[in-house]
């Protein structure tokens, strides 16, 4: 919009000279200290909870025990770290994080090639290919993307127990790839439907059968969607807690539900700081990417918040 | 403020960061005048309606309307009413609505807000879609709806920023006359930007012909088409567009235009100030060209390459010997095939020279 | 358009393709859905069965004291959550829209908390409402000895506490959105209503905020499918404590299928989020495709 509350020129306000020549004098007005005003308090509102969550953790726990939550760590120390990473408790074993960490690495590389695969190429067989039913299809799986999980959990457990699967890192890539289909596929698609479909056509032309047009056309084409794709499943598969609390098995229970078991489930005394230090190694890989993404991530909600 | 209210630009500059758009700009609107800024994209012209509406900052110089130093006011306190390209029509609100609420923000008694907005609905023909939103009215309604917006504000002086560009041609014709007889009507001061030189033609009082940020020619509609005082003005106004000979002038008792073999007389040329030998360029408009029968002595021999019947005449694209495009107007019915030769010649009254040097106008 | 040649070979492959998303949706999306609400009407407990008792576990369920304690958790968090999300949103995405400085750095530190999951949240929610060592002691600290701030641990206010954490993480979500659709408004809209002299908050008020309406829309639906999920955020922060003050709906199917072991009122259950879920969202995909028609 145009510069409504102020005036917008790239001179220096009140440059010189008599008053009714030149440019307006801008004018920090009472509105215009009002905004700024708003917009740092709830950035701090919005930044305490990192901050507090890294100053916490490295802090030792008398530090913890005696100051005040927002103070800086006097002694600062990486021992709440270390702690949490290798020697803290998740239940029964006390293998620290670190095994919740690689599970969840586990379970979220293959998880994310799948989903997107699948996702990419169910898109663009809805989008280009005239087959019966797909726009049905596609229109049914955008309607049961709003569906709680909850509906499906206990018929899904039963399923993969059937199968003999029961909670391994396979059920944990399927379910994650099953979950995802919707989202993957109307981002792919609407990406492939906003292509021309002239490149479609040419290729057809040139003889290119339905996968080679995808392997070698397409996907090499959608390289946004790809980022964007990734930016959204790599987010939201480490961020999972109750898809990887059923069905992965205790063997590998990814990071958030290893993180929620050392703070929850502690005896005695809390060691605070090592929580946070958790709480920070899980955040760790969605914040990266998060800031490392840049527009991409923005990109992303775009795409996957518009349903449908 | 009062209804016709006059404008005075003084040593106006603007400047993005490094980019000069405007440098020094001077002009002064009479009040009642309908004056037209024309120029090609990016001459200026809107950004000069955009500081005189109050939406941009000046970087130096005054602007004055109706006597007074608007420089510093906002938009709403400079007596000014604003048409623009897209509408800009509040979408959500019924075109009874979009009339009335600035007036209704403002605080304009109920019964003085009412009457304006039936003025302006009867004189705009849109008394009957009052109570439409403006997704259900075609392009020409709601840009009426834009004027009646403008015109409910009583302004001292209206501004159009292209306002028929995005019409197709036959909306933009009718729209065209209407916004003539608006101002026929109510003799208000009117400022109108547009890049269409028929548009320019037809309803200015005066134009102002701007390239690059400068004025290159404030004038009548006549003179600029008869007497265009540089080559970009003779070249931009005019549909179909001015031929140019190129050549040299060479003055002396009798000054001739040297093209190719032929040597033209030109005795008749109103100079502006001595004439003087140098290389220069004839300018002659199509309809100017005299051929045929009418070509007299001392006519030239041109020869036919394609013929466009126009409908009302036919419109004659010749070669001279030298290899010189010429294109001129005939009558409708006028046999000529390509390949047929004419003689044409340049009435000296009507031709326009252009130093090649400066491209003004000698 | 397509080549007799390669008609038959190439749409077996794209139908082909399309399977797992078939499949997906007739086992997982259809069966499953359908399994549970039979269920639902059955007497299974430990184990499925399939004896037929009509709504008899619905009515287990609607005087369960936990499971009222649930849905009315839940909607006092929805009504707050999404309200408040929405609100805090657009005046964000307003603010910002103001041509301020350091937008970019501005919106980064608004919108970084959606990247985090819930457990994470709910976690260093958690530890800053803490009332022995979170923010309660620091304002003491400070020199007001009698400030409260034990939200967390009374039963009759540990919701809100939710709700904090839940609008930390989902606003600046929405001033994406709602940023996305300023960003859309036609800038001759805002210099005409300049010239007509119009306060800049009245602008907002009558004219941009009718214009957001699908803006809106697409943040309230957003936001209130994350409402009816509300499980890792519930689990992390209290884990429906104190007592059963912040029990959710997701949280009682989850404890009743797995450790109390009661299919049919844990279904029961599921099904009714179910169709509270369907009874919002297909009013919005039912307007929302006519409007893609009518267009």
């Amino acid at each position: 919009m145009s510069g409504v509350v102020a005036a917008s020129t790239t001179l220096p306000s009140g440059a010189g000279g008599a008053p009714g020549r030149g440019p307006r004098p801008r004018r920090m007005t009472p509105a215009r200290w009002g905004i700024y005003a708003f917009l740092l308090i709830t950035a701090l509102f919005f930044l305490l909870p990192l901050y507090v969550m890294i100053a916490t953790s490295l802090k030792t726990m008398d530090e913890v025990r005696m100051g005040n939550i927002i103070a800086l760590p006097v002694n600062l120390t990486l021992e709440p770290w270390i702690k949490a990473w290798s020697s803290a408790c998740t239940g029964l074993n006390c293998n620290g994080i670190r095994v919740g960490f690689f599970n969840s690495v586990k379970i979220l590389l293959p998880s994310v090639f799948v989903s997107i695969i699948i996702g990419s190429l169910t898109g663009y067989a809805l989008s280009f290919w005239r087959v019966r039913g797909a726009t049905l299809l596609f229109a049914a799986m955008m309607s049961v993307a709003f569906i709680p999980y909850q509906i499906f959990i206990y018929p899904l457990v039963r399923v993969f127990a059937f199968l003999g699967l029961g909670q391994s890192l396979l059920t944990i890539v399927i379910v994650h790839t099953i979950f995802g289909l919707p989202t993957m596929t109307l981002l792919f698609r609407n990406y492939f439907a906003s292509l021309p479909a002239e490149l479609f056509k040419a290729a057809r032309v040139d003889g290119a059968g339905f996968y080679q047009i995808y392997w070698r056309i397409m996907m090499p084409m959608a390289t946004p969607m790809i980022v964007v794709a990734i930016i959204l499943q790599v987010t939201g598969i480490w961020n999972d807690f109750i898809l990887g609390l059923v069905f992965a098995g205790r063997e590998n229970l990814p990071m958030t539900v290893q993180l929620n078991n050392i703070v929850n489930t502690t005896q005695g005394e809390r060691a605070y700081n090592v929580d946070m230090a958790a709480t920070m190694l899980t955040a760790l890989l969605p914040l990266v990417v998060y800031f490392g993404s840049g527009r991409w991530f923005v990109r992303g909600i775009a795409a996957g918040a518009v349903k449908g | 403020m009062s209804l016709k209210s006059e404008v005075d630009i003084r040593g106006v500059s603007i400047r993005f960061g490094s980019v000069k758009v405007l440098e020094q700009l001077d002009l002064k609107i009479a009040p009642s005048e309908f004056l037209v800024l024309l120029g090609p994209s990016g001459c200026g012209k809107s950004t000069l309606l955009n500081a005189i509406a109050g939406l941009i900052d000046v970087s130096d110089g005054e602007i004055h309307i109706g006597g007074r130093n608007v420089t510093w006011d906002e938009p709403k306190d400079r007596g000014i009413a604003m048409v623009f390209q897209s509408y800009a029509l509040y979408p959500r609100m019924s075109v009874r609505k979009n009339l009335s609420f600035g007036l209704e923000v403002a605080g304009t008694p109920r019964a003085e807000i009412d009457q304006r907005v039936g003025e302006a609905a009867a004189m705009l023909r849109l008394t009957e879609l009052l109570d439409r939103k403006p997704a259900a009215l075609s392009g020409g309604q709601r840009q009426r709806v834009a004027i009646g917006r403008a015109l409910v504000r009583k302004a001292g002086v209206y501004l159009f920023d292209e306002p028929l560009s995005n019409l197709d041609a036959q909306l933009r014709a009718e729209l065209r006359v209407e916004i003539k007889r608006l101002h026929a009507r109510l003799g208000a001061t009117m400022i109108y930007v547009t890049h269409d030189q028929i548009e320019a033609l037809t309803l200015a009082d005066r134009i102002a012909v701007m390239q690059g940020g400068v004025i290159q020619q404030l004038d009548t509609p006549r003179k600029i088409y008869r007497e265009p005082v540089n080559r970009f003005v003779a070249s931009f106004v005019g549909s179909p567009a001015m031929n140019f000979l190129p050549g040299r002038l060479e003055s002396g008792e009798e000054p001739v235009f040297v093209t190719g073999e032929h040597r033209l007389e030109i005795s008749d040329y109103a100079f502006l100030g001595a004439p003087k030998t140098c290389s220069a360029t004839l300018g002659i408009r199509p309809e100017h060209v005299r051929a045929g029968a009418t070509a007299g002595p001392g006519a030239i021999t041109a020869t036919v390459e394609m013929v466009e019947p126009m409908g009302a005449d036919t419109l004659v694209w010749c070669r001279l010997a030298n290899g010189t495009p010429v294109s001129l107007r005939h009558e409708a019915d006028a046999r000529l095939a390509p390949g047929d030769t004419l003689p044409v010649s340049f009435p000296a009254d009507a031709i326009s020279l252009f130093d090649d040097a400066t491209g003004n106008r000698l | 358009m397509s080549l007799a040649r390669f008609r038959l070979s190439s749409r077996a492959a794209a139908a082909s393709s399309l399977l797992p998303a078939f499949l997906v949706m007739l086992v997982v999306y259809i069966g499953s859905t359908g399994w549970t609400v039979w269920m639902s009407l059955t007497s299974s407990r430990m184990l499925p069965n399939n004896t037929f008792v009509g709504l008899r576990q619905y009515e287990i369920l609607f005087s369960n004291d936990r499971w009222l304690t649930s849905v009315h958790n839940l909607v006092l968090f929805g009504l707050l959550f999404v309200a408040a999300s929405l609100v805090l949103g657009f005046l964000l995405a307003v603010a910002i829209d103001q041509k301020v400085r350091a937008e970019d750095t501005l919106r980064s530190v608004f919108l970084y908390p959606y990247s985090m999951s819930f457990v994470v949240t709910g976690l260093v929610w958690q530890w800053l409402l803490n009332p022995t060592h979170g923010i309660q002691k620091l304002v003491r600290d400070w020199g007001f000895p009698e400030f409260a701030f034990d939200w967390i641990v009374r039963q009759d206010t540990v919701i809100y506490c939710l709700v904090l954490g839940g609008v930390w993480h989902a606003a600046g979500l929405v001033m994406a959105i709602m940023l996305a659709g300023l960003r859309g408004i036609d800038e001759d809209i805002w210099k005409a209503a300049r010239v007509d002299g119009l306060p800049v908050w009245r602008v907002y008020l009558s004219i941009v905020i009718p214009m957001l309406g699908a803006s809106f829309a697409t943040a309230g639906v957003l936001l209130s499918t994350s409402v009816v999920r509300l499980y890792d955020l519930s689990v992390s922060m209290t884990n429906g404590g104190p007592g059963i003050a912040s029990e959710v709906p997701a949280k009682f199917v989850m404890d009743h299928l797995f450790e109390r072991q009661n299919i049919g009122l844990a279904t029961a259950a599921a099904t009714s989020m179910l169709v509270t879920v369907v009874s919002v969202v297909a009013p919005y995909l039912f307007w929302r495709v006519r409007k893609a028609g009518v267009r």
